[in-house]
């Protein structure tokens, strides 16, 4: 099923999960994941703001969500411990984390940074 | 040209907004494009009423701008560097100046709040997210079963240790002095947990670790030459908050902290200035009393502009006008 999966350039936010996570960072050449939680108030705060940015970058940014408590794996893995955490993957590798809610331009600065 | 500007997104810069925009004044927010209201990051509010069920901060400021921008108020994301006097077509007035733009206008409404303070000690910076925390409940759920230090001895502070408390295994309070600020309750509550310690006259000097935060290098402040290293996975900074008040450093008076001091009609010492909100000097920080003060220095705002311009209402007398204590509404 995974095949279908992800499409080539979506123009929304896609969830992920910790079994297809590295799927998603092996597809993707500039992928965006938000670890989020139901419990964090900034998180919710990123939200609208990272389905904006999904839409306005269709097919130059990757836009995704982990929910951490859903997925403790991958939060694990990378040894997240403060969300909202954006973890920004270039070309299959971690580039950078950025971490807290922030409004949109300088959330977009930050990752046009790492994007280079 | 505008009649008031606001600066500030939070709950008393968008009341402002509100009541000037109602007012018909023609009416500019300018809000921060780098920093949200710390109310936003508050998980749930059950303390302002008409939500007997509690709001989320971040919810609650969405829907204070859905009402705002309902009355046709205009708000641009954008950082505002400075201030200063200017004329405004003849008028006394104020340009607000941000990075990419001049604003002018014949009032200026200061509500740009207050931000979390740091300790700014070696490893805080580049252990936040790897351990370093300012929000208890964000981050709580990462320290099950684990060890966590919390510096202050405030209500944040405590209120926030005794939430960690159901995550972690123990909690150190870590405050520079040798007893709580807290109020009585939370005292109370901190003294009869037995997951939480105290690390009483103490200071961090260090956050230390490798990929993650492995320990707090402390310093007693009784006996400076003695230092303890207390191993925790996380440290939550909840030291209080700090105004965002520097850019109008020697326009407006302000008290040692940098709170803007304003009269009860909400007028700094500066003419056409006007402030509101956490960012001034008064008792009470809550979102209830942010709305109150950024009603009352849109009022006063609107008062001093008509009178600026010649059109105060039925051109009354000041002391005469005031005396009557009618319904503006």
């Amino acid at each position: 099923m995974t095949e279908e999966k992800f499409v080539d350039n979506p123009d929304h936010t896609i969830a992920l999960t910790d079994q297809d996570m590295n799927e998603a960072v092996a597809k993707y050449p500039f992928i965006v994941v938000d670890c989020w939680a139901e419990w964090c108030g900034p998180c919710k705060m990123l939200g609208p703001i990272l389905e904006n940015l999904a839409k306005k970058h269709a097919g130059e940014i990757v836009f995704a969500k982990l929910d951490v408590d859903k997925n403790p794996e991958t939060a694990r893995k990378y040894g997240i411990r403060s969300i909202p955490n954006l973890m920004v993957f270039k070309d299959g590798q971690k580039v950078g984390d950025i971490v807290g809610a922030m409004p949109e331009a300088k959330l977009m600065e930050r990752i046009l940074a790492l994007k280079g | 040209m505008y009649d008031v500007i606001i600066a500030g997104g939070g709950p008393a810069g968008l009341t402002a907004g509100i009541y000037a925009a109602r007012a018909n004044m023609k009416t500019l927010l300018v809000r921060s494009a780098f920093k949200t209201s710390l109310i936003t990051t508050t998980d749930l509010i059950e303390n302002y009423p008409g939500f007997p069920e509690g709001i989320g901060g971040f919810e609650l400021v969405e829907r204070f701008t859905q009402q705002a921008r309902r009355f046709g108020l205009e708000i641009v994301d954008d950082d505002i560097s400075s201030v200063e006097k200017t004329l405004v077509q003849g008028l006394d007035g104020w340009q607000v100046n941000t990075p990419s733009a001049q604003y002018q206008a014949l009032s200026v409404i200061i509500s740009t709040g207050t931000e979390y303070a740091h300790l700014d000690v070696p490893g805080e910076v580049e252990f936040t997210g790897r351990g370093v925390s300012y929000c208890a409940t964000c981050d709580g759920p990462f320290y099950r079963d684990g060890k966590v230090a919390v510096v202050g001895g405030g209500d944040t502070a405590v209120q926030e240790a005794l939430y960690l408390t159901r995550f972690a295994s123990s909690v150190t309070i870590v405050h520079r002095r040798d007893r709580l600020r807290a109020t009585g309750v939370l005292q109370d509550k901190a003294f009869s947990n037995e997951r939480i310690s105290f690390a009483w006259n103490s200071v961090v000097e260090e956050i230390v670790g490798d990929s993650a935060v492995k320990a707090l290098r402390l310093r007693d402040l009784n006996d400076p030459g003695k230092e303890t290293t207390l191993n925790v996975d996380g440290v939550f900074i909840l030291t209080g908050t700090i105004p965002n008040t520097s850019e109008f450093r020697g326009i407006v008076a302000m008290d040692t902290g940098g709170y803007i001091i304003v009269d009860p009609h909400m007028k700094t010492s500066a003419p056409g200035l006007f402030a509101c909100g956490d960012c001034i000097a008064k008792l009470l920080r809550q979102v209830v009393t942010a709305c109150g003060d950024g009603a009352t220095a849109s009022f006063a705002a609107y008062e001093y502009v008509s009178g600026l311009k010649g059109t105060s209402y039925a051109g009354l007398p000041k002391a005469e006008h005031e005396k009557r204590g009618e319904d503006h509404d």
